[in-house]
């Protein structure tokens, strides 16, 4: 029923994580197999587990005209995008195209409530903010998409998307339609989550964080590690940039089955791929590399790895690579794809780091180590609480002659 | 741009003084209406679902199955966009009193509901919907951003899709930053064909730059569209009340929507 949809161009992108800043700190990190995750030294009481956390967040405050947006948020954000030459492209994509022919489109889950929470620790006597909190913008969950909106002087459509783990996924959906339909003419898009007491003391109270560095797809795995990351990509029509790697689909659907555990047939998984493998044009076997949601939870990688086994012939390489990164919640998809982009720029599979005896449940498709082959297609999928499913598909550009 | 022009085919309303659309096209009539029951009836959900499920979800639902049920379609078919400038404020409230205090004893349904597409996920779960849905928001801009995002769907799509857009009242002291003194919600059935239950035509348009905060002209008084963020539809709303006519919205900061609503024959 879907038709395949004219792919878009990523023309600049980059990611910033625990494994550093920038694509290059990422591909180094991958191909030495080495994990990003440490002790959890975040906050005055730190939980015990491990987290992917960033690197002198501290210690990178905010230009001073754009201060009033002052929180770890908005800094990991504005750290993440000057990175790789981004703030440069949305720059030219702005003089190119014209400031409101530009749309942001940024997913995050909990955005900057980190400053709603210290808001909170730090009330005044009469019981209100204190008064270097009362910015009314960094509490609300927009703050990412607005902070951006005014840091790169973008006047097009601006929207936060906030579907849990799936977020920074979407954005990529929202972005073809508007270009598709003629509203814009590029797209900035992309995610910010950073660690927080919501989410650090949100997941344990559902016992889904683990002790120990997670452990995706391992028989023994004990739940998730918890990460912060800063991704984005600039879409555009092919014609702008014919060689850059390409959005190639997108699919999205809904498990409607529980908020925080997923469909045991993975349903709502297979819609999205479906969905995905459709839009783009593509069968199964044309899919060299998956880089899957895979968090470390029991339930989840189960679903995730029947629905691969069943979907894709063994030629496919999966892997999860949320023992790199932890798994970085509202910015996991955007950090994915962009792993996902190595990927088919450097012709490398990541291993599924953390398995050390890998499940029985999961087929011939796993990589358990790096392997270095060609990756010309690849999928990331991404699935948040509320049953919300997300799969992107990406392809290589031309190659020159 | 050129134009995106959708079909209403459902509306639904809720706030303290208004229990859905009729109610909302009576008090614009000058007339008085039967305020609803303090909490969203919410039917759609399951009884045990109802009791348990926090304010912003009731609001959510209630007005996306007002919605539907006037547009004759079914929702489990149709992808749906949930809006909200703050989602659920007495979580975020608890939430970050509990944390200043005592972590360790959040609660995990608390928790898994204070992600901001709970009433999406209680919504496709109570219709067995399993197309796409979102939750989105864009400060005071979020029901028109929402608008062009459900508007943009519905059209690179071809299928009808599901706006709802709500806010909660302010808690606590996250309520001195929200400025959202009351609930408010309401939502839209958006078709990109004409159909046996359109209500109308909506031809949405691009205009750089940025609008006043005081309404333009509507017959909705100005301190109704003060009581939420997603207060801002009403004048909309209200010219869906009367049929036609046109109103401008904020899609963003610096980006206003010019909607026009036509009669269709």
């Amino acid at each position: 029923m879907l038709q395949p949809i004219a792919p878009l161009a990523i023309s600049a992108y980059t990611a910033t994580s625990a494994l550093g800043r920038g694509r290059e700190a990422h591909r180094r990190a991958l191909e030495a197999a080495r994990s990003g995750l440490r002790a959890n030294d975040f906050s005055l009481a730190p939980l015990e587990c491990w987290v992917g956390r960033v690197d002198g967040v501290e210690q990178a405050p905010l230009p001073a005209p754009l201060d009033s947006w002052e929180c770890r948020n908005n800094r990991l954000a504005w750290l993440g995008l000057n990175q790789d030459g981004l703030v440069d492209a949305v720059r030219a994509a702005r003089e190119r195209y014209g400031a409101t022919r530009v749309a942001l489109l940024m997913g995050t889950s909990t955005a900057s409530i980190g400053a709603t929470e210290e808001a909170y620790r730090r009330l005044d006597p009469d019981g209100g903010f204190p008064d270097d909190m009362l910015r009314p913008p960094i509490h609300a969950p927009h703050s990412l998409a607005a902070f951006l909106a005014e840091a790169l002087a973008l006047e097009g459509p601006c929207l936060t998307i906030s579907t849990a783990c799936s977020s920074s996924a979407k954005v990529f959906a929202s972005a073809e339609r508007l270009i598709r339909l003629g509203v814009v003419d590029a797209a900035l898009v992309g995610g910010v989550d950073t660690l927080c007491e919501s989410v650090l003391f949100g997941f344990n109270a559902l016992e889904l964080v683990s002790r120990a560095p997670c452990r995706p797809f391992d028989r023994a795995r004990s739940g998730i590690s918890i990460g912060e990351a800063a991704g984005f990509a600039l879409l555009e029509r092919t014609d702008a940039a014919p060689r850059a790697p390409r959005l190639l689909g997108y699919g999205e659907a809904s498990d409607a089955h529980h908020m925080s555990t997923p469909h045991p047939e993975g349903l709502g998984a297979e819609l999205a791929l479906r969905d995905a493998l459709a839009r783009a044009g593509l069968t199964p076997s044309q899919v060299d590399y998956i880089n899957l949601h895979g968090t470390a939870s029991l339930k989840n990688d189960e679903v995730e790895a029947a629905l691969i086994a069943r979907a894709f012939p063994p030629s496919t390489r999966a892997s999860s690579t949320k023992g790199f990164t932890g798994h970085t919640l509202g910015a996991a998809g955007i950090l994915e794809a962009v792993v996902t982009l190595l990927a088919i720029e450097h012709d490398l599979v990541p291993g599924n780091l953390g398995a050390d005896d890998p499940d029985p449940g999961c087929g011939p498709q796993f990589a358990w180590s790096n392997e270095a082959r060609p990756v010309q297609v690849a999928l990331s999928n991404s699935f948040g609480f509320g049953g919300n499913n997300a799969c992107l598909a990406f392809a290589r550009g031309e190659r020159s002659a | 741009m050129s134009a995106l022009t959708v079909y209403v085919e459902g509306i639904g309303v809720w706030s303290p003084q208004l229990a859905d659309f009729d109610a909302l096209r009576a008090a614009l009539m000058g007339e008085v209406p039967t305020p609803p029951p303090p909490r969203p009836a919410a039917t759609v959900l399951p009884a045990g679902e109802r009791r348990r499920a926090p304010e912003s979800v009731l609001l959510a639902v209630e007005v996306a199955a007002q919605a539907v049920a006037m547009s004759g379609r079914e929702a489990a078919a149709m992808p749906c966009v949930f809006t909200s400038s703050h989602g659920d404020q007495a979580i975020m409230d608890y939430m970050c009193a509990v944390l200043a205090s005592a972590p360790s004893e959040l609660s995990p349904t608390r928790f898994h509901n204070s992600v901001h597409n709970a009433p999406a996920g209680y919504w496709t779960i109570a219709t067995g919907c399993h197309a796409p849905s979102n939750a989105v928001c864009a400060q005071r801009a979020s029901f028109g951003a929402g608008l062009l995002e459900a508007a943009s769907l519905a059209l690179a799509d071809a299928r009808p899709v599901l706006l709802v857009c709500s806010d909660t009242a302010g808690n606590g002291p996250l309520a001195e930053v929200t400025d959202s003194p009351a609930p408010f919600g309401c939502a839209l059935v958006l078709s990109p064909q004409p159909g046996p239950s359109t209500l109308g035509r909506l031809v949405l348009h691009l205009c750089p730059g940025s609008i006043p905060d005081a309404p333009v002209a509507s017959p909705v008084p100005a301190e109704w569209i003060a009581r939420s963020p997603a207060a801002v539809a009403l004048p909309l709303l209200a010219l869906l009340a009367q049929g036609a006519g046109r109103c401008r919205l904020m899609a963003a900061r610096s980006l206003a929507m010019d909607v026009r609503l036509e009669e269709c024959a």
